[in-house]
């Protein structure tokens, strides 16, 4: 019987050619990192007084937020709408959230200029910033994505804490610590369950606000005041995409067969997804007769085409194409365009629709800027990996004596 | 409103699990201050006067401790060769246009236009910028987290950054001599500038005068104000003799800076009414569908 799939750790060789290479990508990453903090921004970024975000906010904490929406649109339909066909992808929507947004943090102290003050938003208040809604709710998030990882780690260790040398004497506190986890996590976790979907719901649109207060400084195409619709939208709808892409590829990485059967049905979802963002985006056009910029063939109405063409028309159609949606290659190809035409519509929002009144310098991210956005992706995959050879996440077929614990969290939802 | 319903949100989303350590509402600054005083002060700078001494910028650097060179090297006039902005280790910078057909060139000085409804203020994450009651926008680097929103919400680019600084950079701009006019000192600038080509005053006074040299000299002025009504208004005004927009003044509409934002964020946490109907809808949607699986289970 298929059914009985189950989390557990995946038991193979951390190392692989591709782990080598994301090793040297992430220890790169890591030297211009010190670069950063010893040397200042100035000395590794092209960020000027014309253009004060480059690609550490445009594409680590624009893309990677609206990336990492797999955890909260899964946990949305796995947890509140039940559906417990789909706690298998759960899990590890979960984890690339929780590394997801543990980066996106981390590359914002690499923006900030005053890092150590990162945690000013805290007690320092301005509820008319966009940034701060965004700052306060990515705090929380991130909490709560801590904490609906938790019962992976209470599964994985518990009565199993066997600490070795001196540490040995810590065992009995932390198997305590770890029952009186599991005893309150259990019966209250629905609670973080639904916070983690509406604080989702609120910075994921708040990062649409952001460019708002630019007011003239953002082209008009991007600039609109749907925008804030136009995120939380885009976000949804890459959620899923980005599971999909996670799930086919992790499977390939690791041998395993894809489940395709709910990979599929989870991609009927993205194509109406996507017709109802493009509607917003043609309907927001035709209101704000924005459509007379794309007579112009200017690297702005060539973007936006790129955007819309490449990133939702396409995928759309595939998406409502059966023939698409059962074969693994066309699924991928469809999911990938998704988070390209995400990935775009950020970039595009934040740095390329961004035209301050004087330039003199166009702004194009450095080599170590990028150096350190990619050392960020290869440390997040890598992490990735990591976490499911130790945690129980990737659902698997269970032989008997095989090495998964029985616990009750098997395929636990909030309120199993 | 604000205030209060931002306090029962972070109170609330505390409680509903983010684990978030809140120090007690006490401690927490309130919004950032945003007075818009009747009596607030302003500058009217009439470009037509203006002689391109650069004495502004020197005084300006001295008083606000950059280095400021001597005051000789400040009548090299081959710095106009191409336009300047103001940056970190100048907050004010004076440009020369030079048409074909005119005898005399155009100055201009340029600085923070202290909005009366500032994007800067509105947009800072922590609330490090405030306006205060003279008129003036003021900056708190110890608040400061250094994201550089401020850099991008600001319709006229002001803000400078110091990027070069590793451990402790500021936010550059334009203070209006905050230290000075609270002793009833003039800013600098309008104190050194040896032609008056700088009027300092209060706000709604320096729009009576501008409306008078206007009607004065008609042939002299382009008949308008530039930061009358500029985003809905700015503390430092420019009379020129010809277009703003040939003088490189940003052409902005009247609509305050902020624009929207503000009401889509005051929208989306109106008395934290959306977040938490969300929160109850979904937590009903998840109430029945586990009791409909049950449900269904059970037969």
């Amino acid at each position: 019987m298929e059914e009985f799939a189950k989390p557990a750790p995946i038991k193979k060789g951390f190392f692989s050619p591709g782990v080598i290479i994301l090793l040297i990508i992430a220890l790169n990453g890591l030297v211009f990192a010190a670069f950063r903090f010893i040397f200042g921004l100035g000395y590794v970024t092209n960020l000027n007084d014309q253009y004060p975000w480059g690609i550490w906010i445009g594409v680590d904490v624009a893309v990677g937020v609206a990336l990492a929406a797999g955890g909260f649109t899964t946990a949305a339909l796995g947890h509140v709408f039940h559906r417990e066909d789909y706690h298998a992808i759960t899990r590890p929507a979960l984890l690339t959230a929780m590394l997801g947004y543990t980066f996106v943090a981390m590359s914002v102290t690499f923006d900030l200029g005053r890092y150590y003050n990162i945690w000013h938003p805290m007690i320092y208040w301005n509820g008319n910033s966009a940034l701060f809604e965004v700052g306060i709710c990515v705090m929380s998030y991130v909490t709560v994505l801590y904490i609906e990882f938790i019962p992976m780690v209470i599964e994985r260790f518990k009565h199993r804490v066997n600490l070795r040398g001196l540490l040995s004497k810590l065992d009995a506190p932390l198997e305590k610590l770890l029952t009186l986890a599991d005893k309150i996590i259990n019966p209250t976790m629905f609670i973080f369950i639904i916070a983690g979907v509406v604080l989702s719901c609120l910075h994921q649109s708040s990062l649409g606000t952001v460019m708002i207060v630019a007011g003239s400084k953002i082209h008009p195409l991007w600039q609109t005041p749907v925008a804030p619709l136009m995120f939380l939208l885009s976000a949804i709808a890459v959620g899923f995409p980005m599971v999909i892409m996670e799930g086919i590829i992790s499977a390939k990485s690791f041998g395993l067969k894809a489940e395709m059967d709910i990979l599929s049905k989870l991609g009927r979802y993205v194509g109406p997804l996507l017709g109802v963002c493009l509607a917003l985006r043609l309907g927001d056009m035709a209101i704000r007769k924005s459509f007379v910029y794309l007579t112009d063939i200017n690297v702005y109405s060539i973007m936006f085409l790129i955007e819309v063409l490449f990133g939702v028309i396409i995928p759309m159609r595939l998406f409502m194409w059966d023939k698409a949606l059962r074969s693994k290659s066309l699924l991928l190809l469809a999911s990938c365009l998704v988070i390209f035409g995400v990935f775009i519509n950020r970039v595009n929002t934040y740095l390329v629709a961004y035209t301050p009144p004087y330039v003199f310098e166009k702004y194009f991210p450095s080599f170590a800027e990028i150096s350190i956005t990619l050392g960020f992706v290869a440390a997040e995959i890598l992490l990735f990996r990591a976490f499911v050879m130790i945690f129980p996440i990737v659902s698997q077929p269970v032989k008997v004596k095989e090495y998964a614990p029985k616990t009750k969290y098997a395929i636990r939802g909030a309120v199993s | 409103m604000g205030k209060q319903s931002r306090r029962d949100f972070l109170k609330k989303a505390g409680i509903l699990g983010a684990g978030l350590a809140v120090t007690s509402p006490r401690e927490a600054s309130a919004a950032p201050g945003n007075i818009l005083s009747e009596d607030r002060m302003g500058v009217l700078v009439d470009t037509t006067v203006c002689i391109g001494c650069r004495r502004c910028e020197y005084a300006c650097k001295k008083t606000h401790d950059l280095p400021a060179g001597n005051l000789m090297d400040y009548d090299d006039h081959s710095v106009f060769s191409k336009m300047r902005r103001p940056y970190d280790k100048a907050l004010t910078v004076v440009n020369e246009y030079k048409e074909p057909g005119e005898t005399l060139p155009t100055h201009v000085k340029v600085q923070c236009m202290h909005c009366d409804k500032p994007a800067c203020v509105s947009a800072c994450i922590v609330g490090a910028f405030s306006k205060v009651e003279s008129g003036a926008i003021i900056y708190d680097a110890g608040i400061c987290i250094g994201c550089r929103y401020c850099m991008v919400a600001c319709p006229f680019q002001i803000p400078a950054y110091e990027y070069g600084n590793a451990l402790t950079p500021e936010v550059k701009k334009c203070d209006f001599c905050f230290n000075r006019t609270e002793e009833k000192l003039l800013p600098a600038c309008v104190e050194i500038c040896p032609v008056e080509a700088l009027t300092y005053g209060r706000r709604r006074d320096l729009l009576t005068l501008a409306e008078e040299r206007i009607a004065d000299n008609p042939d002299r002025y382009y008949n308008y104000t530039y930061g009358k009504n500029e985003v809905g208004g700015t503390s430092w005004m420019y009379l020129n003799a010809r277009e703003p927009a040939e003088l490189d003044f940003p052409k902005l509409g009247d609509k305050p800076a902020p624009g929207v934002s503000e009401s889509i964020q005051h929208g989306i946490f109106a008395y934290f009414v959306p977040p938490i109907a969300l929160y109850a809808l979904l937590g009903g949607i998840m109430w029945t569908a586990k009791t409909r699986n049950e449900s269904e289970e059970e037969r």
